[in-house]
Formats: C-alpha cells, structure tokens, sequence
C-alpha cells in the first residue's frame, strides 16, 4: 500500500505578543493507502493545528509533509488551493454548506474549481448525493435541511472530486447522535471502498469506529495504536 | 471557473440582498444621472447663446469710440466724441480696405417717448438704411429708414416689436400713426421682426431713426456712439479688424497703437467670450456632479467591504475547496462591476429624462451627446473596478483557516 500521508518533525510555532506556543511539536508519522484514521486529544492538544497542516490550509514552521506524493513545502496560496481541491475531501464540523443555493449545487463547486464541464458536474454531484441518500433533497437549499443531512451533503460534496484523502474535522460535532450514527456508517462504507480517511475527534466512541486511533497531547503523538475490533455501527432502526 | 458562470453566480448573490443591493445602485443612479444632465443643460446654454449671438450677425465688426488710456484710467467706451460721421464715409470709400462689404454709422441715446397716453424712455438708435442688413435686422411690416430719410432730416421712426407693445396698447397698427421723441413728433413708418434677443442690445425695444435726424434734431451732437461693419466673410474678420484699426489710427494721427481712441470689437470676440463662460459653467457643473459620483463609487466599495466581512466564511470555504485568488477576486470585481453597470444604464436614462424635463420646463434645447453617455459608461465601468479593487483583493488574501475559524 502505498503510503497517502507521510509527516516527519512537523513543528508549528505560534507568536502571540512575543510569546512562542508549540502547538505541534515534532510529529512524525505515516497513514498509507485506505486506512481509517481518528485523531484523538483534548481541546488545546494541538489536533486541529495538525489538522490544519494535514489539509494544506496552513503550512508546518518546520518537518517536511508529503501529500500523496506532492511535498506540500513549497507551496504558495494558489497552488495549496489546487492540491486541496484535487486531493483532499474536506468534511467540516459546522458543515459549511452555502446557504441559499441548493444542496446540488453545494455539491457541484468543487469541481467548477476544476473547471470541469458542468453537465459532467451535474452528473457526478447526483451520483454522490444518490449514494448518501439525498437523491430526494437536491433541490433543497441547506437551511432546509436537519444538521444529520447537512453534514451526508458535505461528505457527498467531498467526494466529487475523487480525493486521495477524506479528511474530516469534529464531523459529529454538531449533529444528533442518532444521525452522528448514520455519518459513521457512511465513513465506514466508505472506507470499506478503499477510501482513506483522517478524523479529527475528542469523543471516544465515535474514535473506536476508526481502524487506528493516534492520541495527540501537548503537541506530541502520545499513542498510536491499531483497533482489530472496530465498532461496527449500531443503527437504532425499526 | 469561466467569467460568464461568475457573472451569474455574482448576479444571484446580488439579488439576495435586493434593499442594499438597489441603495448601493442608487448612488452610481444619481451621480451618473446628474453628470449626463449637467453636461446637457451646459450644452444647451452653450448652443443657445452661441445662436443669439450668431443672429446678431456673424460678421460684424463694431467700432466704439474711446478707451484711450488717460493715465491709468481707461474712459467707458462710448463716452468720448471722437468717432465722426466723416470717419465712417472714409472707412466705407476708402480704397485700402478690402476686407468690408458695408458700414453702418450710429447714434444712440435714451429719450422720453410719448404715444397717446403712454410713454416709455427708450432707446433712440440714429441709423443710415445699411443697419438692416449689417445687423441681420427685418421688417415685419412698412418699411426701413431711406436714403432720403436721412438725406431730407425727416422725422420719421421704425419701432421695435417690443415697444411697440408698451406704447401702442390698444392693438392698432402704429404705421402711419405718430409718437413724441423729447416733444417732437415722428411718424411711424416701420416695424421690425423680434429677434427675441436679450441682454445686450435688445433690439426688440429700439426706436430707429434717421442718423441725421438723431444727431441734429434730437441730441444736437455731431459724433457716432459706433461704426458697425460688416466684412465679407467670417475667415477675414481678424483682417478686416486690423485694416480698419490701422486706416483709422493713420486719419486720427496716432502712431502708438496703445493710445487709441477707439476700440474694434467682432462678433467673434463676443463669441469666443460667452463660450468659454459657459464652457467654464459646463465643467463646474460636471465637476459638481463628479463629485456625487465619487461619492456613489464610496458608496459602493463600503457596500463591498461590508459583503467581504460577511462572507468571510463563505470565503474560506471557498478557498478551502479550491478557489484561487485569482477567481475569489474576479467574483467580486464581477459583483462590483455588476452594480456600478446597472447603476450606469439606470443613470444615463435618469440623466436623459432629466435633461428632457429641463429643456421642457425652462423651453431651452435639449442637446444630448453620445460623448457624454459614453463617458458616463466608461467612468461607471471604471468606478466598479477601483472602487470593487480594494474589497476584491481584501477577500482573495483571507487565509481559509482564519475565514473557516470566523464567527
């Protein structure tokens, strides 16, 4: 399996009125091919910064990252915006759907960013929003629909574009936790499919659906370990 | 992304917002609106005195007596003797000057004229028969001072259309019938067409008599208050000026130009004068509405500013997605252009309405040029681009984390 993320001494500094905070502190690590990956650690621990390195939005004051095969280094602002658009689904924890346009065409804009034919565009976005079960809300707008649906949007949204990586921050967060369940399912079946995937989580039995869980703390990999008995999904249905 | 899906998209942005999205537009509205205006009644005044002028006559030369520098003192043209009737006949047969078809010698004065029970103080012009066509004069029934007339002193009066209406109030025809200059009776034997002029000299309210009869029976003068001339064409005025100016100088034995007793006017003169007056009123008034244009272009990037605050989110997300900085700025330059454009249109029909109530109301021409609208597109175009710049370039240098981050 070829490796999808390899990270080593990534360092991130911080200045705030001349004080220095070391918010990720000589991580290294490798996450290969369709693995299912939760970051876990309490809130300051440093997970989101990592986060925010993992998905090129922001780049490491020192360690070399290899995304995909792209070091991700030498970047400026627009061609970070083209690796995330071609290898990174982006599923965030306040969903970040456009409101007022309709979940199609929420769905349909990253790939205007790649300038793909629209027709084809319209074609892809109802395929993906078809397999996490929305086919009958394409033509809702987001503020018409629960926190459970948004989120099965974004995840469609993220999609489109066939990523190397899905990476998925708090994806629960904001969401009931029966439909938290349905989400997790979707992850699952996804990965099942040969998708990688990184989750960002501090709740731990949203975590143990991961197929590896690495413990952030201080800035610093505190564990890693691989799960052989992942949580299946239990869904509360009739 | 390609520009014509921008355009939508910004479009429909646009009209989420429809109260603030319209009070942005209403800026551009007035200020392009007041500029076409502007520039039309500027344009309209511009014709409409040029043409009063022009009636006039095109190729007049008037020279007026005095303004000799006595000292620092210059004299009021018109207040000297110096101007002769032997002066205009020398001008009129002299050989060395070419350039003139005919010469007018005149009198005027104000005298008290009586006809019936009114009476009015008017302007008494004494006039040779050239002043009719020297000055683009014609009758409107009976006819002009003769040769004869001022040969024989007779005491005969054309009237001007308008004091006509002030003495003869009963309706009658004034031909034939007779008024009292400074208590002598003249019988009238003419009436000219109103020239509808105003300022200057109104002719409209004239009284001509003979130059003979002016000067010896009504004044008891022997001197001119002008020669007016007519050259032979408009491209030879500056000649004709400078031929005149120099045999006249010669017969009034002065060698030093400077210390001339007489001054020569053209028409052109006048010409060249109320143009660039309101040529000057043209461009303080288009500098007035310039002004509201800045202000709506203000308007308009506040309006921007605001949105990119707003939108922080969106914007993030969008580059989080994959926008670069090139499209998140071309998407809201779209936005701006969109609203300075149809701020634009509106505006030049606003302008134009407006220009076409004024000319109805104040009965002047209405002149609109497509320079002007041109401009007006061009300089709305441009307003969203300068004005749209700054917030455009602020929301293309967000970062997404901080966008994303942003409550």
């Amino acid at each position: 399996m070829k490796a999808i993320i390899e990270a080593s001494h990534l360092m991130k500094v911080y200045k705030t009125g001349g004080i220095e905070t070391l918010a990720v502190n000589d991580v290294s690590f490798e996450i290969k091919e369709g693995e299912f990956v939760a970051i876990m650690g309490p809130s300051g621990s440093g997970k989101s910064t990592l986060m925010h390195i993992l998905g090129a939005l922001d780049k490491p004051t020192s360690g070399k990252y290899i995304l995909d095969g792209e070091n991700v280094e030498n970047l400026d602002d627009d061609e970070l915006s083209d690796i995330r658009n071609r290898k990174i689904g982006f599923v965030f924890q306040a969903f970040n759907l456009l409101p007022r346009i309709t979940t199609l065409k929420n769905v349909m804009l990253p790939m205007a960013y790649a300038d793909v034919p629209l027709e084809e565009r319209e074609e892809i976005a109802t395929r993906f929003l078809k397999m996490v079960g929305l086919s009958d809300r394409m033509h809702h707008t987001s503020n018409q629909i629960s926190g459970g649906q948004q989120q099965r949007v974004a995840i469609a949204r993220s999609l489109v574009m066939n990523p190397a990586l899905i990476l998925a921050d708090e994806p629960t967060g904001n969401i009931a936790s029966a439909q938290a369940e349905e989400i997790m399912e979707i992850f699952q079946k996804l990965n099942d499919d040969g998708h990688t995937i990184v989750m960002i989580t501090h709740e731990p039995d949203i975590a143990e659906h991961a197929k590896r869980i690495i413990h952030i703390k201080d800035g610093r990999i505190d564990s890693d370990k691989n799960i052989h008995q992942k949580r299946l999904v239990q869904l509360k249905r009739p | 992304m390609k520009i014509t899906e921008l355009f939508w998209e910004s479009l429909g942005t646009l009209t989420l917002n429809k109260t603030r999205t319209g009070l942005a537009i209403l800026g551009i509205v007035i200020g392009i609106g007041s500029v076409i205006a502007l520039i039309s009644l500027g344009q309209a005044t511009q014709l409409s005195i040029q043409s009063q002028i022009e009636s006039l006559g095109a190729n007049l030369l008037t020279i007026n007596p005095g303004s000799q520098r006595s000292g620092a003192v210059r004299g009021a043209p018109g207040g000297s003797t110096t101007l002769t009737n032997a002066d205009a006949t020398a001008i009129a047969t002299s050989t060395q000057i070419t350039t003139i078809n005919s010469v007018s010698a005149e009198y005027s004065g104000r005298a008290q004229v009586i006809a019936g029970g009114n009476n009015a103080n008017s302007q008494i012009t004494g006039v040779q028969p050239t002043y009719l066509s020297i000055h683009k004069l014609a009758m409107d029934s009976g006819v002009f001072i003769s040769e004869t007339d001022e040969a024989n002193m007779n005491k005969v009066a054309v009237l001007g259309p308008g004091i006509v209406a002030d003495l003869f109030t009963d309706g009658s025809s004034p031909i034939g019938q007779t008024i009292r200059i400074k208590g002598q009776i003249f019988t009238i034997i003419g009436i000219t067409v109103s020239k509808g002029g105003n300022g200057f000299n109104n002719q409209d309210s004239a009284i001509y008599v003979p130059l003979s009869t002016a000067q010896k029976q009504i004044f008891g003068v022997s001197y001119l208050t002008s020669i007016a001339m007519e050259a032979k064409s408009s491209e030879v005025m500056t000649a004709a000026q400078d031929e005149v100016g120099y045999f006249l100088l010669a017969r009034h034995k002065i060698t030093d130009p400077t210390k001339a007793d007489f001054s020569i006017f053209s028409q052109q003169d006048i010409l060249t004068t109320a143009t660039s007056t309101t040529g000057t009123f043209t461009t303080l008034l288009s500098g007035v509405a310039a002004i509201s244009l800045l202000v709506g272009g203000i308007g308009i990037m506040n309006i921007m500013l605001v949105t990119v605050t707003e939108r922080t989110r969106e914007i993030g997300l969008r580059k989080a997605l994959g926008a670069k900085k090139k499209t998140i700025t071309t998407q809201f330059l779209t936005e701006s252009i969109i609203l300075t454009f149809t701020g634009g249109i509106v505006g030049v029909m606003v302008g134009v309405l407006a220009s076409f109530i004024i000319s109805k109301v104040s009965s002047s021409l209405f002149v609109i040029s497509p320079y002007s609208i041109l401009l007006a597109f061009v300089v709305s175009a441009g307003i969203g681009i300068l004005f749209g710049w700054y917030p455009a370039k602020r929301a293309s240098n967000l970062q997404p984390i901080e966008a994303l981050r942003y409550e």
